[in-house]
């Protein structure tokens, strides 16, 4: 039940597990003796996000954060764990933006009649006239004009591609948007653009955002709390601004190393080895063991859980200063 | 692995490229798409050197023309684009005017490819061995046996741990980093002199990209590659480039040394796009936007293709289109406020 204390927040993850069965097909498993296999894309994963806020998932390719992104919407179920949304009137608009604008735009339909779709299917306005005047003030709110309405997708850019797909998702009256890698396929001076117009709408409309990017200066651009994902789990949770200034985990150490520094590259940079472990069979203890360089014994027997710092940053590491766990202090409870 | 031409100068930090012949020498380039609708200019009046052991970044937004000016270096312009203009040399040989026959050859012997998709450049249906082998017998007429040793070696070079088995092994079987160096050891295969890497990284983690820029700049220090890497990263770039080309409409508008470019741009494009990159120190309320989008091949507008989007246009940039010019002692710029002034008569 929403109380003042938990009215704030938008979405709660609550231990979040999905599981991919990824075994061969039958006739190959009983002739080749093979066990079935599952993939852990998402494993045990909480974090909640405050409304009106912005929280990005960064980490290495396949380490969940696509998963995370469409079990928030309900593309996924999770395997166990789960979603909630605190909030008075229960579930609210979720939509998600992807990176590529254009495979999600039907490209047989005139951007107009796209961006009226769900307003006609959720019946949010009544009569054509509403319809088409909603469509119209969401052209203008995200920088295109009435009469781009009037043309089909492949006429327009990248950018402004992405820009259509923020005015569907913002005819449904979402107040939630999931954002996978939204500006990954454009140009760096096109996505200025679409990151300040996202910044706009959220300070306009209180939109609350999951942001995912591989670009970390995207993320701290548009970050309040950054969670840092590695194979499947969060290993570092906390403010945006402590985490790129203090990193605690040796994995977002690394990924933040890696960022060059344009005001002074590092024209020597020795390149940190290793990949990514197959989310199959993943190391024992702290799946980061293989290319962390202050792994000891007790890495290899156990897993580290995340837990608060003194600081209030939460870091899944025992070289790290561990005090209390993550989800007895930040979580919201059911009962409460 | 002498096997270079250029080859001989281990190690050194690259130099000035007018201290040394160019390997490669762009003059002035073209290239045009009939239509019919009439002629579309795609790019127009390229024109840069890279020196041995040199690389020179090129960058600019999609559709700039980055892509074009490589396929027209490898010989590769899909028709019915074709050269409008210019000329190319390579190692003091003019290429852009061989034959097939001889592009073919010129193509896999001096100069190698590497693409963002590292599976474009592979067959899936044989062994990384045997595309390496073939590679190497076709360009460099050794025996089986011969070829599969240097196959290993390039593979140990380009760091593929545990090359041994894994040289036997499809390209499916490899992670996307390991692709693509499995590519850029085909790239190296008869030991080119030039390297054309286009968005090498862009499909890969940070991580993985940085250990293959790393490996770049290796090859080109320690065989005096020279290579033309295509990125839109300015990371990369400031990390890997010695100089940098910034393309914007079909032309270059600004070149000059990597980090002259990046922290202290004379082109207003190039001040544009450096200052809509996010900083990691600062979270800034907005990032500065360049208004606007660049403009389609067909409605080039007249004088700097800049002007519309340009906070510093004057009357003669509307008019008259700035050359690429000197600008203080290593760059070039192609603007008018380094030219006169943009008030200037037509
Ligand atoms: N087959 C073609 N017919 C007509 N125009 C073409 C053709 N191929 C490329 N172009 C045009 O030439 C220009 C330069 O293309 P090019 O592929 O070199 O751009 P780029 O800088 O590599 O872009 P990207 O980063 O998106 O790959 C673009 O305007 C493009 O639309
Ligand atoms: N439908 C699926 N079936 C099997 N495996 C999946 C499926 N979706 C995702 N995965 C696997 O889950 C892991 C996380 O995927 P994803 O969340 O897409 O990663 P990313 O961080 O790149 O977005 C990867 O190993 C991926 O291969
Ligand atoms: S728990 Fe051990 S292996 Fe994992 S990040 Fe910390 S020190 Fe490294
Ligand atoms: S020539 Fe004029 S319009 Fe073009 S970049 Fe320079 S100042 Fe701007
Ligand atoms: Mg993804
Ligand atoms: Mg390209």
């Amino acid at each position: 039940m929403a109380t003042p204390e938990n009215a704030e927040i938008m979405v709660v993850a609550d231990k979040v597990t999905c599981l991919f069965d990824v075994s061969a097909p039958l006739l190959n498993r009983l002739i080749e003796r093979q066990p079935r296999r599952t993939l852990r894309a998402v494993d045990g994963v909480s974090f909640e996000v405050k409304r009106g806020t912005t929280v990005s998932l960064v980490g290495e390719s396949g380490c969940g954060k696509s998963t995370m992104a469409r079990l928030l919407v309900g593309l996924h179920r999770p395997t166990s764990g789960e979603i909630r949304f605190p909030g008075e009137g229960g579930r609210p608009r979720v939509q998600m933006i992807f990176q590529d604008p254009y495979a999600s735009l039907n490209p047989r339909w005139r951007v107009r009649d796209i961006i009226a779709e769900p307003i006609r299917t959720l019946n949010l306005r009544s009569g054509e006239d509403a319809t088409r005047d909603r469509v119209d003030e969401l052209l203008v709110l995200v920088g295109l004009s009435p009469r781009d309405g009037e043309k089909y997708p492949h006429e327009f850019s990248g950018g402004q591609r992405q820009r259509i797909s923020i005015a569907r998702a913002l005819a449904t009256e979402a107040e939630f948007l999931v954002c996978d890698e939204p500006t990954s396929a454009l140009d760096v001076s096109v996505q200025a653009q679409i990151l300040n117009l996202m910044r706009k709408l959220q300070q306009e409309l209180g939109l609350t955002y999951v942001f995912i990017s591989h670009n970390l200066s995207v993320v701290r651009h548009m970050s309040d709390r950054v969670a840092v994902m590695y194979l499947g789990r969060i290993v570092e949770e906390g403010e945006a601004n402590a985490i790129f200034a203090n990193p605690q985990h040796p994995y977002t150490k690394l990924l933040i190393d890696t960022i060059p520094n344009l005001e002074d590259p590092n024209r020597d940079r020795k390149p940190l080895g290793g990949e990514v472990p197959s989310p199959i069979n993943p190391p024992p203890g702290c799946a980061f063991n293989p290319r962390c360089g202050l792994a000891t014994d007790r890495c290899w027997k156990e897993r580290p859980e995340l837990m608060r710092q003194s600081d209030g940053q939460n870091v899944a590491c025992f070289v790290a200063d561990t005090r209390i766990p993550f989800e007895e202090t930040v979580l919201v409870s059911e009962e409460v | 692995m002498m096997l270079t031409a250029s080859s001989g100068h281990k190690g050194l930090p690259s130099m000035p490229a007018v201290s040394r012949t160019p390997v490669l020498s762009v003059r002035n380039v073209g290239v045009e798409f009939p239509t019919r609708h009439g002629l579309l200019t795609a790019t127009e009046g390229v024109s840069f050197d890279i020196a041995p052991g040199e690389i020179l970044g090129m960058v600019g937004e999609s559709g700039a023309g980055k892509s074009l000016t490589g396929m027209s270096v490898i010989g590769l312009l899909e028709p019915p684009g074709r050269l409008s203009a210019g000329e190319i040399w390579l190692e003091s040989e003019r290429i852009d005017t061989l034959s097939l026959r001889e592009r073919q050859r010129v193509r896999g012997r001096k100069i190698g490819a590497i693409f963002q998709d590292p599976l474009t450049s592979l067959h899936p249906l044989f062994t990384v061995g045997k595309q390496l082998c073939e590679t190497i017998r076709y360009h460099l007429g050794l025996d089986k046996k011969a070829a599969r040793a240097r196959a290993l070696e390039l593979l140990n070079q380009v760091g593929i741990p545990g090359a041994e088995q894994r040289i036997d092994h499809y390209p499916h079987q490899f992670s996307g980093g390991m692709r693509q160096r499995v590519v850029i050891a085909l790239a190296l295969a008869a030991g080119p002199s030039l390297i054309i890497a286009d968005e090498p990284t862009t499909a890969l983690d940070v991580s993985v990209q940085a250990q293959i820029t790393a490996l770049l700049k290796q090859l080109c220090r320690e065989n005096g590659t020279a290579i033309l890497l295509v990125t839109h990263d300015m990371g990369v770039i400031a990390e890997t480039a010695d100089r940098v080309a910034v393309m914007y409409a079909g032309r270059v508008v600004e070149i000059g040394p990597a980090l002259d470019v990046i922290q202290r741009p004379r082109h207003p494009y190039t001040q544009g796009l450096m200052n809509s990159i996010p900083s990691l120190k600062i979270r800034a309320e907005a990032l500065n936007q360049i208004d606007g989008s660049m403009p389609r091949l067909d409605s080039m507008p007249q004088g700097c293709a800049f002007h519309p989007r340009c906070s510093f246009a004057g009357p003669r940039c509307a008019k008259q289109r700035p050359p690429l010019a000197a600008v203080g002692e290593n760059m070039s710029a192609a603007c008018w406020l380094h030219q006169g002034g943009v008030n200037g008569d037509a």
